[in-house]
């Protein structure tokens, strides 16, 4: 009751000022078609997402004559055989393993060195600085990269897909820029306490350092899940192929999928039911729905990031 | 008296640094793993480049092959082959470097939206493209523009057009259709950056240019974009150091028959020499090259930028 009587006075106030504003006709053009060409850019983002997933979850024969706003009948047949298909279920546990791994290993290893980058008492301190900053802006080549993952032996191997990727510069300097900011007395009061470097690291630094470490997690988890290019070029075990690469198999080749399809007709039934390019859709959903479901909640971390980087930058 | 309180005090400074010493040992222990690790997976791939200078065939080691000095740097200059890679790596980075300004120009629009929801929904929206793979891209645009996708569907319900176009498959336009493709993925997150930039511009200034009863198109002209043309400008020489780098993983994902010939860009090419052909040793020339020049635009860019803006970009 208060409350409403202590605004009402206030939106009486403003109303007069408001209409005496006159309509400024430019402004409304403006808006208009501010609001049109975006929102026209929004539509061409989001359709072809909402096309595959119509797509995949529409009768599959339907569909071949074509959907554009709303699924053509419904059918998850698409699905449950794209789950059956030979390593399917493999792939997915090997690019859960090499996000969850990949992603964990990136943030101990940045995070750790960004701490020892900070303590003063490190000897060398700059020349170790530069000497892994400097990475970012250097690269082998393709030959000379292929060849020494070779010597190391990490072909066919799933540590090809985390090792290479635990130290990044970039990163490095967010972390040590954000730990240079934490209250220094903290960690001295720890060290009167007999409290280690590593100590130090884990009680402390690690916790508050939480809102950069997100950040950087989230950055990582997105590259590996995304990432391929490795296991492309230097993963030939079938047990160790990721999602993203079985799906650019099976857009390229089509025998594979008419395999598929032509399994049901091995297995008695009389009509085929099922498109290769139903399965198609229903692979590019399943690797593209985990990024689709967590991205708006992990946004503003990247956002975060990317403009603390260009301070940086 | 003085002098016994000059050797306590010598003798506190001794200890406290004999223990610093022994901190700094545990500390670069620590640190070591680290070194090893960047050592390791971006150092030693240099001594690779070594490569370029032997004639080596896979199977017989290097100290059997003969040493071919810089002959396999002049065969670049004879290969038939890489006037067109160049030419598509430089046209692909160029219509990039053309397309620059788009990122700009959205984030202007985006800030000049006053409906709080809408904003957030188009910020959320535009980047998702920014956060899948090429291959998904590469299969979201087959979905959309093959022969038998949502757009020739479309059209051919219409009765608009007779013959089904195959935009992936278009030799005459491949160049237009990738860069569409890489704006459509890239422009929402590029314009993130910008967004920050307008954000931090002082109000006042929008606030006094009102009372001098400027409109929104002024201001955006006057205010906003004087203010975040520095942000443009850096990005723009960022790219311009990139320009042999036009991106390995688009055009190996959108490669087919049709066009390969014209989407065949410098890290493709040296991949395809390199593992399709077995040739390790001119992979390796060109793949140096192309280093090279790119470390020499960074360098030549950023004391460009730091003669004109007095500022460093790296």
């Amino acid at each position: 009751m208060n409350s409403t009587t202590a605004t009402k006075p206030a939106a009486v106030a403003s109303k007069p000022e408001r209409r005496r504003r006159p309509i400024d006709y430019k402004d409304l053009t403006f808006n208009f078609f501010n609001y049109l060409i975006l929102a026209l850019l929004v539509l061409a983002t989001i359709y072809p997402f909402y096309y595959i997933f119509i797509y995949s979850i529409s009768d599959s024969i339907e569909a071949q004559k074509g959907v554009t706003f709303w699924p053509a009948g419904f059918s998850l047949e698409a699905y449950q055989t794209t789950v059956k298909l030979p390593g399917i279920m493999d792939a997915a546990i090997v690019s859960l393993s090499r996000t969850v791994v990949g992603t964990l290993i990136t943030v101990f290893c940045c995070s750790f060195f960004a701490y020892l980058i900070t303590k003063e008492e490190l000897p060398f301190r700059k020349a170790i600085y530069r000497f892994v900053l400097v990475t970012m802006y250097f690269n082998a080549g393709f030959i000379p990269w292929y060849l020494t993952m070779k010597t190391y032996g990490l072909q066919n191997s799933f540590l090809l897909y985390v090792l290479p990727t635990a130290l990044a510069g970039f990163n490095v300097i967010l972390i040590k820029t954000f730990i240079e900011q934490l209250p220094a007395s903290l960690e001295e009061s720890a060290k009167i306490d007999g409290a280690g470097y590593f100590k130090i690291y884990t009680s402390i630094i690690f916790p508050l350092s939480m809102p950069i470490i997100a950040t950087i997690a989230v950055f990582a988890a997105v590259g590996q899940w995304n990432t391929w290019f490795d296991n492309y070029f230097l993963v030939e075990n079938p047990k160790l192929q990721t999602l993203q690469l079985v799906l650019y198999n099976f857009l390229n080749q089509s025998s594979n999928l008419s395999n598929a399809t032509t399994e049901q007709l091995n297995r008695g039934d009389l009509v085929r039911t099922l498109t290769p390019q139903s399965i198609r859709m229903a692979i590019t959903m399943l690797v593209t729905l985990p990024i689709v479901l967590v991205y708006p909640m992990l946004q503003r971390y990247f956002v975060k990031g990317i403009m603390m980087g260009a301070v940086k930058g | 008296m003085e002098t016994t309180t000059a050797t306590q005090a010598g003798n506190k400074r001794r200890f406290k640094s004999s223990h610093r010493r022994k901190d700094g040992y545990k500390l670069l222990l620590a640190a070591l793993p680290f070194v090893l690790i960047a050592f390791a997976f971006s150092y030693v791939p240099l001594f690779g480049w070594i490569y370029a200078f032997f004639d080596y065939h896979p199977g017989i080691p290097l100290s059997k092959t003969p040493f071919s000095g810089l002959d396999r740097f002049r065969e670049m200059f004879s290969d038939p082959r890489m006037g067109p890679v160049l030419m598509n790596t430089l046209a692909l980075s160029f219509l990039s470097i053309l397309t620059a300004p788009i990122p700009m120009l959205f984030a202007i629009m985006v800030s000049e939206v006053r409906s709080g929801w809408f904003k957030r929904l188009v910020q959320t929206v535009s980047t998702l493209p920014h956060y899948i793979s090429w291959i998904i891209v590469y299969a979201l645009a087959f979905s959309m523009f093959s022969t038998e996708g949502a757009v020739n569907t479309f059209l051919m319900k219409l009765g608009l057009g007779g013959a089904p176009v195959d935009v992936l498959g278009n030799y005459e336009r491949v160049w237009t259709v990738q860069t569409l493709l890489l704006l459509w993925k890239s422009v929402g997150w590029s314009a993130i950056i910008y967004l920050a930039a307008i954000v931090s511009i002082d109000s006042e200034q929008y606030d006094a240019a009102k009372v001098d009863g400027a409109g929104r198109r002024r201001t955006i002209w006057h205010i906003t974009l004087p203010s975040i043309m520095p942000t443009f400008i850096v990005l723009l020489l960022l790219s311009i150091s990139n320009l042999l780098s036009a991106g390995f993983e688009q055009y190996l994902v959108f490669s087919n028959v049709m066009v390969a010939d014209r989407i065949e860009v410098l890290d493709l090419y040296v991949y395809r020499l390199g593992l399709v052909t077995g040739d390790y040793s001119y992979s390796t020339a060109v793949g140096m090259f192309k280093s090279i020049i790119s470390i020499v635009l960074l360098f030549t860019v950023n004391l460009l930028s730091k003669k004109f803006r007095g500022q460093g970009i790296v």
